[in-house]
This record gives C-alpha cells, structure tokens and sequence, in this order.
C-alpha cells in the first residue's frame, strides 16, 4: 500500500540516528582513555579490546554479570509460572471480585518504583534477603507478575473456548488438558511474556541497586561504583555498557516475529 | 467479560499471583502509611503525627509544599512534552516499516534494543554522547555555535533529557502501532484504492481508527514511565543544574534515602501514589469500554 522512496528514506534516517549513540559508546570502548581525551574521531584509530579484557579478567565484574542475570532469570520463572493459571482463570471465568483485583494488579504495574525503594529496603532487611538475589528477583516481581498476567491473558483470549470444551468431554482431566494441550497453544506467548519480564528485570537498576551491597552486586552497580573509584574510565564505562547489551540483543532475535505483538500486550 | 461461566473457584489460580504481589506490595505500602503518620525522634521512637506531613506537603507556602509543587510541576510538564512528541513520531515512523519482506525482523530488533539497555547504561550512554569533549551530540552542537552545556545550563539540561526519552522509548510508540497496523487486512486497503482515497483519507479513516486501542496502551504505558522516570536524569544530570531536572522520583529518593527524612517522603511516596493510581483507573475504564466495544 506504501509507494514510493519516501517512507524508506525516512525509516533509513531514524535507524541511523537511534544507532548513533551506540555506536559512539562501541567507538569509545574500542579507544583508550588517553587517545578518548585527545580529541574526537568518527571512529577508532587504533581499536583495543583492552578494557573488555580487564572486565573479563576482573571477579568483580565476571560477579555482577552472573548475579544480573541469575536474578533476571529466577524472576523470569517466577512471574510466568504464577502468572499462567492466573491469566486462564482471569480470561475463562468470571469470579467475585475479578474486574477489582485485575484493577490492583496493574496499579502494581504502575506504581513508581522510587515509592517502594526505602520500604523494600525496610523489608528485605527484616527478613534477612537484604543483598541476595532473591531480594531483586522477588522485588522485581511487584511489576513483572502484573505484567504477564496482563500480556499472557491477551494471549489466553485468543484461543478459542471451544478447545477447552472439547478437550473436557475427550474426557482430559484439567491438569493435563492445561499442560498438554493448552500451554502449547500459548507457546509464543508464553516466549513473548518470558521476554518482557527479562526485559524490564534486566533494565530497573532503581530498585536491584537498592536492595543490594556487596554480595549481589548486579553488574551495572559495579559500573556507577566504578565510576566513583577510577574518577573518569570513560573507556572502561562504554565497554561495561556495550556488554550489557548484548544478553538483551541475543533474546530479542529469538522474539523478533512476535515482539510487536507482545507490545501490544496480546491485544491486536 | 460478558458470557463467562461465573466460577468461583478460578480464585484457586490465582491465589498465587495474589501471595506474591501481596507480599512485595501490601506490607511495602503500609510501612509508608505507617511513616506518614508518625514522627520519629531517632532511636526507632515513634509518636503519632496525624495528618500533618500531609497538611505541609500539599501547602505550596511550606518548604516541602514548595518543593512538592514544583516537581510534580516539572514531571507533569516533562509527560506531556515526551508524549506530544513520541506518539506523532511512533505513528509515522511505523507507517514507514514494510508490511512483510525481510527487513521487517531486522528493523523491529533495531528499533526495540534502546528498551533493552539497562537505564543506567542509557544515562552512561548519553553522559558521554552529549559532553563537548568527547561526545558526539554534544560536540556537533557546539560546533555550530549553540550554547550548550548539560551540567550549566538548565535549557540544555532539559532539552537533553526529553531527547532521551525520545530515543529510548518512541520504539515502543512505533512497536505497538505496528502491531495495530498489521492487523488489518488487506482487503480494507483494497477497498480504499477501489474508492479512489488518498493517502491521507487512508490514513484518517482506515488506520487512525483501528490504531485506537494500540495507542490508548502507548499513551498510558508512556505516561507512567515518563512520570516515574528516575535513573537517566540521576545519572546524566543528578537532577540539576539546581534543580532543574529534578522530577518526583528523583526528589523523592533525595528525600527518603539522602535526607532519611521518613515522615515527609512517606506523605509524598503515598500522594505520588494516589496521583498514579488515578490515572490508571481512568486507563482501566477506556480500556474496558474498548473491549466491551469490540466484543458487542
């Protein structure tokens, strides 16, 4: 229906300026600090992987990165297993309460992460997760949860109840009518879902930063620690930061058909 | 949600959903309603205080009142400007993504890595990207003679957290207006050449209107997120200069964790609160209506 260069030309620009400021932290993690401060230049003169050696060789970084993703990932499980049954029954039944309670949970989603930060400190210091990994993975479950009830509910919708039905007079017991007939039909948004909740686990640094000190460093704390410590590494930064795209990167290719459907949360 | 089996029992599924947000947000937000009530002498002595924090925050002629208003002031204005501009943006630029072809998966994966970097590291990003030193944005703008300068100047300041926001979160807008544009079949577009429309009239007549539920969802989810917005200021400007760029959020945490001054954040943790809760009722109503719309 689109004719003409027009359109391509402008999605060919806007790719080009939202690339921009990536590619300028991959220049700078590719330079080193001297030749950074000497002066600008489009792309590196003398390329070192230098600094990505330091952070793999440093077990304060190696750490953080394997503490970041180790709760993203207990997060990620938790909030799509929690969220199936509740998304079914959201989707399928009518209950006392359930316009309200669905109400609730998106305000969860909603909530600014800046009024939990001091309460959840408060919490988690009392029950003695303060600096672990549960503390941010179960921390992060006050938006994630909401989030994939919300988008796993959309996808619900769109299987048909009549499935359901026949299933039952084939005589399935509920259990394994759910686990061996529906959860493969929700398959992609089960995968869109798990990719979200990573999604907005991997990014909050708010309340990961918050609720952790030494032990369960995520890796972007060691970053803004470093900061502090080594005055200005701009090197060392851009480096720290190209690495921290790169597990989002690999997930979303694995998503990429069916991610705008999942901003759509399952709604389209 | 009309012609649904009324089961009382689907409270069994979600009984676990309900324990775990419970347990991260109920006992959360009554220890704030807990602080905003009370005083404290240090010590972990409290004594009752009623209703005044609230009294003071929400007196504009108070420090704290003050202080309050104005950043609720400069958040709200910093929604509405992101908004004004993300939405048009998104729309257009999706218009711009091809309907099918191998390009499509290649540029929705560029077009969403901005949401996947950690906020931080986009704060990082654009501290470096905007200096004049040593960054690009802010070297070509002060090489064409502008004055601009993130820490000194509050216009530049600004001027660099909007566009931020922009080139973080517009992929949202134009993700999900895909997703709406996608779904609608080619026979709608066959129609229209048939009838001789424009781009224009296509455009109005045809996709705006099926774009509605897509970006009522744009809308609201971008008007949270630049509402509570936090770590890119922190990290690029640190709420400054002065207190420029300094939004809810970050006044917040000033507030609670810098100044551990429990009594005033909890009041305002808890209006800030009340302020979002609002609006999400008015999404979850447009929401409701829309899919009771579409199910009519």
């Amino acid at each position: 229906m689109r004719q003409g260069a027009l359109p391509k030309i402008v999605l060919a620009v806007y790719l080009v300026v939202l690339m921009l400021p990536i590619y300028w932290l991959i220049n700078m993690s590719l330079r080193t600090n001297s030749d950074i401060v000497s002066g600008l230049a489009l792309w590196p003169r003398h390329p070192t992987l230098e600094k990505y050696f330091q952070i793999f060789n440093d077990p304060t970084w190696v750490h953080g990165f394997g503490v970041s993703l180790t709760y993203v990932a207990i997060n990620t499980v938790i909030s799509v297993l929690v969220a199936l049954p509740a998304a079914y029954a959201f989707n399928r039944y009518a209950f006392i309460g359930d316009k309200h309670l669905f109400f609730w949970l998106l305000t969860n989603l909603m909530a600014p992460t800046a009024v939990f930060a001091m309460p959840f400190f408060n919490l988690y210091y009392a029950v003695g997760l303060f600096d672990t990994v549960w503390a941010v993975a179960l921390a992060h479950c006050l938006f994630n949860i909401p989030l994939a009830v919300w988008i796993l509910e959309g996808f619900v919708g769109g299987v048909p109840r009549e499935i359901d039905e026949t299933a039952a007079i084939d005589g399935y017991s509920f259990p394994r009518f759910f686990v061996r007939i529906f959860l493969p039909l929700i398959a992609n948004g089960i995968g869109v879902t798990a990719f979200f909740c990573f999604m907005f686990s991997w990014v909050e640094q708010l309340l990961a930063t918050t609720l952790t000190a030494t032990n369960a460093l995520p890796f972007a704390a060691v970053m803004s620690r470093s900061y502090s410590v080594s005055g200005m590494d701009w090197s060392m930064l851009a480096a720290a930061g190209v690495l921290t795209m790169i597990p989002g990167a690999i997930v979303i290719w694995f998503v990429r058909n069916h991610i705008a459907k999942g901003f759509a949360l399952g709604r389209v | 949600m009309n012609g649904k089996p009324i089961n009382n029992r689907a409270w069994l599924f979600v009984l676990p959903v309900l324990a775990f947000v419970l347990f991260s947000s109920i006992i959360p937000v009554m220890t704030v309603v807990n602080y905003s009530i009370q005083d404290t002498m240090g010590a972990n002595n409290f004594f009752w205080n009623g209703d005044a924090w609230f009294r003071d925050l929400l007196n504009p002629t108070t420090a704290i009142g003050e202080r309050f208003n104005d950043a609720l002031f400069r958040t709200l204005a910093f929604s509405i400007v992101c908004l004004m501009i993300e939405v048009p943006l998104g729309i257009a630029i999706a218009l711009c993504i091809p309907r099918t072809g191998w390009l499509v998966g290649v540029t929705l994966v560029v077009v969403a890595l901005p949401m996947l970097i950690p906020w931080n590291v986009v704060g990082t990003m654009w501290q470096i990207f905007t200096r004049a030193d040593i960054g690009l944005f802010g070297a070509a703008l002060t090489g064409l003679g502008l004055h601009y300068n993130v820490t000194q100047d509050s216009i530049s300041a600004w001027i660099t957290i909007v566009v931020i926001d922009i080139w973080h979160w517009t992929p949202l807008v134009i993700l999900l207006s895909y997703a709406g544009l996608r779904a609608i079949p080619d026979a709608f577009y066959q129609a229209a050449q048939i009838d001789g429309a424009s781009r224009w009239a296509i455009f109005f007549n045809i996709e705006l209107p099926k774009l509605q539920k897509v970006l009522v969802i744009a809308v609201l989810l971008r008007f949270m997120q630049t509402f509570m917005i936090y770590t890119e200021p922190f990290v690029v400007t640190g709420g400054g200069p002065g207190s420029a760029t300094t939004f809810l959020s970050i006044d917040l945490v000033k507030i609670a964790l810098g100044q551990v001054d429990l009594g005033n954040a909890a009041a305002m943790s808890l209006v800030y609160y009340l302020i979002t809760l609002t609006v999400c009722w008015v999404f979850f109503t447009i929401m409701t209506q829309l899919e009771r719309r579409r199910d009519a």
